[in-house]
């Protein structure tokens, strides 16, 4: 039996052109990039010629790319940087939203401990926000505003460039993790007014261990490591250079192919939700327009999301779900919370996640799958008896 | 190392004793759909005995197989038997479960007992309420 993989939200397959471009580094051009010889100059080259292409893929510059250790690094430096920034001029406003990731709401909270105010802005019942909200939301000591670029469970992409627009005018710092979008989805950190973005490898057939903080011209960063001058002085540690040199493969790949990418993954995509939308008392999660183009969110009623994740592994199929029971508490992902899911219907929550690799026999394989799973386990379910002899209405 | 052992996934794949008794002697359904787990176990009680089981439940993988080896290790007991039995019995005849699993089997030792609670109950015999555990008092949800 194939694996049908629908877990490229979590982590991707490398390609062979990340390997490929990542092996000479680790072979022949293993010299440390601020070694003065040889060997290690040739390393630098590669290091320089790396960070060119990767600001490219942003229409960035390369002196505005960072390298990091992943998308949760680049973005707890970004929120740290303007949050320092912020309190020496006596701003310690924060705007975000409610789904962000857990690298960005951690931090943020980690801040409110130390005296920041934190505002959340609502993201609806289809998981987003407008720029009109963040421009009500900004005040006169508002250091930052953070929002993700598209959301990792739920596959809404947010009004990035609107919102850049809004917080450009106020003169307000703006950060956005793209982790789930870069590559995905085409940015340009300049028309979109982005000030810092966060983005990780390994969501786009990339290593994993390696990612990218962009922070424009003019934004000072805060170190989170300190050490050697490596990243311009504001990362220190030998820069592991055969994975930066995988991420920039990878990349632009990705961004030379993103168009034709997005279409095919959209069509298997559009298939599955509409297969996986004939289930009764389902019900998609997310933006059903703006939507990543790989992202199948659902919430089935009457089951648990961890049962249907085994069910479907056991046929060679792998997903994943925000219930409680796959994140090791017992409340269901703060996502499918935030868009107004309640805690019964969040547990029963299946994300399927595609990359161009799919295949429109994967995709049968899912829709023969999932149905008679649910139905299977519905079956079993307490909760379900309730449901359809009427003791309880349906929420889906 | 998988997430859950052999026997936890044998259960898990293969429950047995799924289903509902009809005019069942006792019926016993514990936790919530906050909490993502509901267990509901159905009893057919001969001379004191516990003749059949059956068990429904809506949870993750270790909920279901801790349902299925509850009501294979109660079935055939005597109602005294099966009171003595344990979540940690229940724990270690799955061949261990991960921590943050605990409070599955938590739940199926309430489930049966709350079972054959309901059987006294019904039947007016009078019982020790200190042998019946009850979901607000346990503490699995907040060892997590």
């Amino acid at each position: 039996m194939t694996t049908v993989y629908a877990d490229n939200a979590a982590t991707t397959q490398m390609s062979r052109a990340a390997i490929d471009a990542m092996l000479p580094y680790m072979e022949t051009i293993y010299g440390n990039p601020s070694s003065l010889h040889s060997v290690g100059q040739q390393a630098a080259e590669a290091l320089q010629n790396a960070r060119e292409r990767i600001a490219a893929c942003l229409n960035a510059s390369p002196r505005e790319i960072y390298f990091t250790s992943g998308g949760s690094e680049a973005d707890n430096q970004a929120i740290l940087s303007a949050a320092r920034l912020g309190a020496r001029k006596g701003k310690k406003h924060i705007i975000s939203t409610a789904f962000e990731h857990h690298a960005v709401l951690h931090t943020l909270k980690k801040l409110e401990k130390e005296g920041f105010e934190i505002e959340l802005l609502p993201v609806g019942t289809i998981g987003t926000i407008t720029a009109q909200q963040v421009k009500s939301a900004l005040r006169a000591d508002t250091c930052l505003v953070t929002v993700m670029y598209a959301n990792n469970e739920i596959g809404s992409i947010l009004p990035i460039a609107e919102i850049g627009e809004v917080c450009r005018e106020a003169g307000v710092l703006f950060h956005t993790d793209a982790v789930q979008a870069a590559g995905h989805v085409p940015i340009d950190v300049q028309a979109q007014h982005i000030d810092m973005l966060s983005l990780s490898a390994h969501k786009f057939h990339g290593p994993k261990g390696i990612g990218v903080l962009y922070a424009r011209q003019g934004v000072p960063l805060t170190s989170l490591i300190e050490g050697g001058a490596q990243e311009r002085g504001k990362r220190a540690g030998t820069e592991n250079l055969p994975a930066i040199m995988g991420m920039a493969a990878a990349l632009e790949d990705a961004c030379a192919h993103i168009d034709e990418n997005a279409r095919k993954v959209s069509a298997l995509r559009d298939r599955l939700i509409a297969g996986l939308s004939k289930i009764p008392h389902s019900a998609l999660n997310g933006d059903p327009v703006n939507r990543l183009p790989g992202n199948v969110s659902f919430c089935f009623e009457g089951i648990e999301g961890e049962s249907l994740l085994l069910l479907l592994d056991a046929k060679g199929i792998c997903a994943s779900s925000g219930s409680a029971c796959t994140s090791g508490s017992l409340d269901p992902s703060h996502v499918l919370l935030a868009i107004g899911r309640p805690h019964e219907v969040a547990h029963g929550s299946l994300r399927l996640s595609l990359c161009e690799w799919n295949t429109d026999e994967d995709v049968d394989r899912i829709l023969a799958a999932v149905p008679e799973i649910v139905a299977y386990l519905r079956e079993m379910s307490p909760m379900w008896k309730d449901l359809i002899s009427g003791r309880k209405p349906f929420i889906l | 190392m998988a997430l859950y052992t052999e026997t936890v996934m044998d259960h898990f794949m293969h429950p047995r004793n799924v289903g509902e008794i009809e005019n069942a002697d006792g019926v016993g359904q514990v936790g919530n759909a906050k909490c993502g787990d509901i267990m509901k176990m159905y009893l057919k009680i001969k001379d004191n005995k516990i003749d059949d089981v059956k068990f429904e439940t809506f949870g993750c993988g270790s909920a279901i197989a801790s349902s299925s080896i509850a009501t294979e290790m109660i079935k055939g007991k005597t109602i005294d038997e099966a009171l003595k039995i344990t979540n940690k019995d229940v724990v270690d005849a799955l061949g261990g479960l991960p921590a943050y699993k605990l409070h599955c089997s938590v739940l199926a030792e309430e489930a049966f007992k709350s079972a054959i609670k309901d059987y006294y109950d019904r039947n007016g015999i009078a019982y020790d309420h200190k042998e019946f555990p009850d979901c607000e008092s346990c503490e699995a949800c907040r060892m997590v």
